[in-house]
């Protein structure tokens, strides 16, 4: 369902003579961007108490990659209207079905609709998937850093990669306040380390993702090195890519979406 | 139109300002780049105008704050709908550093590009005529690394992704290149009055 994602093997636009920043992973279809579809919720399962996860029936969505979002429409009885960007949820192996998992931000008018008058069978609008630059297609090393809802784009990969029985490693180190915030607790495995800044389980150290955290995956970098993608507030962002750059992780294979 | 069920939104704001679809962030200024923020010293800065000019030119931190300096005072706008008012930038004008360079007439377009290596594409047409500006002050403060500094590109009449942070030049062109978000699916304008954010917008 990703054949129209096709690889984008060597960029053939201008080069600067600067280094060289990430380019995008897959080249994106613009009818997919540019098309508006009715999604209809079908099932909201509660994460944690400030996060759901929202389930739709998109019947004409073309597929996706781990790690790209998607434009949200919500449209009220004057025809006013806002618009969110998401990060998708779910790996693609969902024929028709996206999944999103949304914090309920203090008075934000899209995710408290979400989070306090949805139910299933509201329809909302939707355009995408955006954006190739931070897609994974489950062909390089992958290591995922992430805190609070910044997981949601990489546990589309984590997902990916279990759904798929990839080879190719993956870790996954995040970050949340305590272990009744950590989204998709119960979904990790071993490829996951969680940290809590703020309380942790009983011989849990509390504290804020650390160079100790990030130094043990650089030092077991597979052949050809990692692929690292950062996804949180900008804050978080800031830190984390620093920390990776600080262990050796090359400033051009790092892949940041920051909120907002 | 398809109204959402029990959506009523926040409070309406007659704000002729606000471009459709765009939301005000208050005091908000998020940040969205994409990639590691660099660690770029004033004295390591530089801005080059080459490609279909006469007389192409680098400009260092002191070349540069030498020209007579210009400010823009106004709203930004960016594509993933927060937009920000009032907003005071300090720097010069782009125009004054192409009077120097001296555009060939075949020049119809610019990729701008960053000391990270991001790279964006304009219109020349938006880059002239006192709409774009090299800016390295924001609200009377050095502008903040994350926010592009020690300088950033200003074009605000455009989606912010236009205004290139950490700009390092500019390459005129006499045809329209994608540069990093355009080949990610993004308009090649960006005209927020339109809303163009996507190709085919």
């Amino acid at each position: 369902m990703t054949e129209q994602l096709t690889q984008r093997s060597t960029s053939t636009g201008f080069t600067p003579p600067t280094r060289f920043a990430v380019p995008g992973r897959i080249a994106v279809s613009n009818r997919a961007a540019s098309v508006w579809q009715t999604a209809t919720l079908t099932e909201i399962r509660r994460e944690t108490p400030h996060a759901a996860t929202f389930r739709f029936a998109v019947p004409d969505w073309e597929g996706h990659l781990p790690g790209q979002h998607l434009m949200l429409r919500l449209t009220a009885q004057d025809g006013y209207v806002a618009q969110r960007h998401y990060s998708i949820a779910s790996a693609p192996d969902d024929p028709g079905h996206i999944e999103l998992t949304l914090d309920h931000v203090e008075g934000g008018e899209v995710s408290g609709w979400f989070h306090t008058v949805a139910e299933p069978g509201d329809q909302v609008a939707l355009r995408g998937p955006l954006s190739g630059f931070f897609a994974w297609p489950g062909d390089r090393p992958a290591l995922l850093v992430g805190a609070g809802s910044g997981v949601v784009p990489l546990m589309s990969m984590v997902r990916h990669h279990r759904a798929r029985g990839l080879a190719v490693p993956l870790r996954l180190l995040v970050s949340a306040r305590s272990p009744e915030e950590l989204i998709y607790a119960r979904e990790f495995g071993a490829e996951t380390r969680p940290l809590f800044t703020r309380r942790a389980p009983q011989g849990v150290p509390v504290g804020r993702m650390a160079a100790a955290h990030v130094a043990p995956l650089l030092d077991e970098q597979p052949p050809g090195g990692w692929e690292a993608y950062v996804c949180g507030s900008n804050a978080f962002a800031e830190h984390a890519s620093r920390l990776l750059v600080e262990a050796g992780q090359p400033v051009d294979r790092i892949r940041i979406e920051r909120f907002g | 139109m398809n109204v959402t069920r029990g959506f009523t939104g926040r409070a309406r704001v007659d704000n002729p300002g606000l471009p459709p679809g765009q939301y005000d962030a208050g005091d908000d200024w998020p940040v969205l780049s994409a990639e590691v923020t660099p660690e770029l010293a004033p004295a390591d800065w530089t801005f080059r105008l080459d490609g279909l000019v006469e007389r192409p030119r680098t400009w260092d931190w002191e070349q540069a704050h030498a020209l007579p300096g210009s400010a823009y005072e106004g709203d930004i706008h960016c594509v993933t709908s927060w937009s920000k008012f009032g907003m005071r930038f300090g720097g010069v004008s782009l125009d004054t550093f192409l009077e120097v360079v001296r555009p060939h007439e075949s020049a119809t377009h610019a990729v701008a590009y960053s000391h990270t290596g991001y790279t964006t594409n304009l219109p020349l047409a938006d880059l002239t005529g006192g709409r774009a500006w090299i800016a390295w002050e924001c609200d009377g403060r050095p502008l903040a690394p994350e926010h592009g500094g020690p300088a950033r590109l200003l074009v605000p009449h455009l989606y912010f992704w236009k205004s290139a942070k950490w700009i390092a030049g500019l390459t005129l062109l006499d045809h329209d290149e994608p540069g990093f978000w355009e080949q990610n699916g993004y308009h090649a304008r960006g005209n927020p009055w339109q809303e163009q954010r996507y190709s085919g917008d």
